[in-house]
């Protein structure tokens, strides 16, 4: 996982906990001093997913089976107006972004716990998809695909048994 | 049903052909793009596509004369125009020419999730209309909803008829008998399915907490609310709405309620703005609703505009004969979850469980499975990996013999057959026992 952007230790540390058990891989963490400047766009204040998930794979200091690059910045693709995080499906990379999932956007009050379990279900989430898994119809399969933010707290941080026995077969 | 349906993506600009082929992707969708009118309507001479979301504003022909042509083709796709250029006239001429709808770039993930989800929809009505008056009912997306038994083939049969109307339906049954999956599977087999189903907790949110959870608030509400914030109410549009623990919505919360009910149209805290959603009504409850209306803490107007259709799931210690396959889902649900093989449960343990009075129901069923594999051997289940000590006094038991027998035999099970740890625990000594186990002709199970 490249942390690119300021995160605590110890919130980096449990994702890579929460992923380690839900892939049943290692998980690393390393910080990744990538100059967001080329990728943002003023007309829409925001930056381009996009083309940082094909930035992401030359960013790393060693070589990873996937690597899920976490922002802290607004993310969007061209053709919507925000997403909370993107992979290539059955490949390598994957970004994601705790910008839209902390509740002061929506002005509530901040929730760090809250703010960890999105950000674990949206990261395992988003490396499932580089794993081949597709959207997931159950209601609280970590697959299941999350619109606003409040449907990523309706889901789980674990894999419904149908997406696990995807997984495990890999 | 995500995984037939076939969408084509017709645009000029290539970051939005990959955009959309990628976000089509991950939802399970078999997806092809084009990048003009011409190289579309060449791929729909040789295949037919569910979608077709096509650009207005094309080099060479446009996407209203590329939809023209498609429905001269007598093609029988759902065509959604995309611009950038957002006008009513286009609009309405899209509409008019039989385009399903109409949407403006850049997409908000959420109105383009809808879209298609409507679009799914009616594609699947479409082609399922003739099979399903034909097929006989069955139900889909149960398989949580164990058991054998006349009771739950009773609550099976509700949930069938139920499920294609869209009348309020009230699951009453005691904690943990499996309200939330009632409702789950009632909206998994009613027409609403591919919209979501929201479940909201209502015991566990505060009046103010609930009012703000429900129907949302608009930016600038509150200090702090710089976002506006969609409630669950409007989350369910298209779908159905689970409000859990119904009897503790407090009288206030009652009346906005029913309001909502009647009108299906709320108003954002700190909103003006009149927004209305399609949703269906679950409640479930553990308590009677009826003596709350008679002693008054329940509005009696909203208890029958809810209680249309009620549903009682029995408790599990009145449905015993679904313990056994209750027990073999869960062993299987929890075996594939932790990646281990399929065990199995020893006969003992088994009549242990049928046995028990269950007070937390399925619930509480399933709970003990998953410690017994976490903390089992991973071959069986045995008796001393379940909990003991809250069994039900065992009415078929009469004689002072009968209780003796079954107490020694599940200690002896507990102590995995060690005469001397198990003679201890009963606190007699070792010949005493041994003398027990030749009078009852007790034997280990292998």
């Amino acid at each position: 996982m490249l942390s690119c952007g300021s995160f605590e230790r110890e919130f980096l540390k449990r994702i890579s906990g929460e992923v380690e058990a839900s892939f049943r891989h290692p998980a690393v963490t390393e910080e990744c001093h990538l100059d967001l400047s080329p990728f943002y766009n003023p007309a829409r204040r925001q930056y381009d997913g996009d083309r940082l998930l094909h930035q992401i794979p030359g960013c790393p200091k060693t070589e990873y089976t996937k690597i899920i690059g976490l922002f802290r910045v607004d993310l969007y693709i061209p053709i919507l107006t925000y997403i909370f995080g993107q992979a290539i499906l059955g490949q390598k990379t994957a970004v994601a972004s705790v910008y839209r999932l902390r509740n002061e956007l929506y002005g509530l009050k901040p929730d760090e716990e809250l703010l960890l379990s999105r950000t674990v279900k949206e990261v395992v989430h988003e490396l499932g998809h580089t794993f081949g898994l597709i959207h997931c119809h159950s209601m609280t399969c970590v697959m299941r695909s999350s619109t606003y933010v409040e449907e990523i707290d309706l889901k789980d941080t674990l894999f419904c048994p149908r997406c696990r026995a995807l997984l495990d077969n890999q | 049903m995500a995984e037939k349906i076939s969408i084509l993506i017709v645009d000029d600009e290539e970051s939005v052909r990959d955009s959309l082929l990628n976000w089509f992707i991950e939802d399970g969708y078999s997806v092809e793009c084009a990048e003009n009118a011409k190289a579309a309507l060449h791929l729909l001479e040789d295949r037919e596509f569910d979608i077709i979301l096509a650009d207005i504003k094309m080099p060479g022909m446009d996407g209203m004369e590329m939809h023209r042509r498609i429905r001269a083709l007598n093609r029988d796709s759902i065509v959604i125009i995309m611009t950038a250029f957002a006008s009513v006239d286009t609009a309405v001429q899209a509409l008019k020419d039989g385009a399903f709808d109409y949407i403006t770039k850049p997409f908000d993930p959420d109105d383009l999730s809808h879209l298609i989800r409507n679009a799914a929809a009616q594609i699947s009505l479409k082609s399922e209309n003739e099979t399903l008056k034909k097929r006989v009912t069955s139900l889909e997306n149960i398989d949580d909803l164990i058991g054998k038994s006349e009771a739950i083939r009773q609550v099976l049969k509700q949930i069938e008829n139920v499920a294609q109307s869209n009348s309020s339906v009230i699951i009453t049954g005691e904690s943990g008998t499996g309200k939330e999956l009632v409702a789950r599977a009632i909206h998994a087999n009613s027409p609403r399915r591919y919209f979501p189903m929201i479940s909201v907790h209502c015991g566990a949110l505060t009046e103010s907490l609930l009012e703000s959870e429900l129907f949302g608030h608009e930016k600038g509400a509150f200090t702090g609310a710089t976002f506006n914030r969609k409630g669950r109410f409007e989350m369910a549009d298209g779908g159905t709405i689970f409000l859990d623990e119904i009897a503790t919505i407090s009288p206030k919360m009652q009346i906005e309620l029913l309001r909502v009910l009647e009108m299906k149209s709320f108003v954002r805290v700190g909103g003006n703005k009149e927004i209305t959603s399609d949703f269906r009504v679950i409640c479930a409850t553990n308590r009677d609703l009826s003596s709350m209306v008679k002693n008054g803490t329940f509005r009696e107007d909203l208890f029958y505009r809810l209680n249309v259709v009620n549903i009682n799931i029995p408790p599990l210690r009145e449905r015993v004969d679904d313990i056994p396959l209750l027990v073999n889902h869960f062993i299987g649900k929890y075996c594939t979850s932790m990646s281990r093989d399929l065990i199995t449960i020893e006969p003992a343990a088994l009549r242990h469980l049928e046995r028990f009075e269950f007070p937390g129901n399925v619930r509480e069923l399933e709970n003990m499975i998953e410690r017994a594999i976490v903390i089992g051997n991973g071959r069986e289940i045995r008796l001393k990996d379940l909990p003991l000590g809250r069994e039900v006094a065992d009415t078929t038991l009469e004689s002072l013999d009968e209780v003796e027998k079954r107490h020694i035999e599940q200690i002896l099970a507990k102590y995995d057959w060690n005469v001397s740890r198990s003679a201890r625990a009963l606190n007699v000594d070792r010949v005493t026992l041994y003398n027990k186990i030749r009078k009852y002709g007790l034997k280990q199970q292998k």
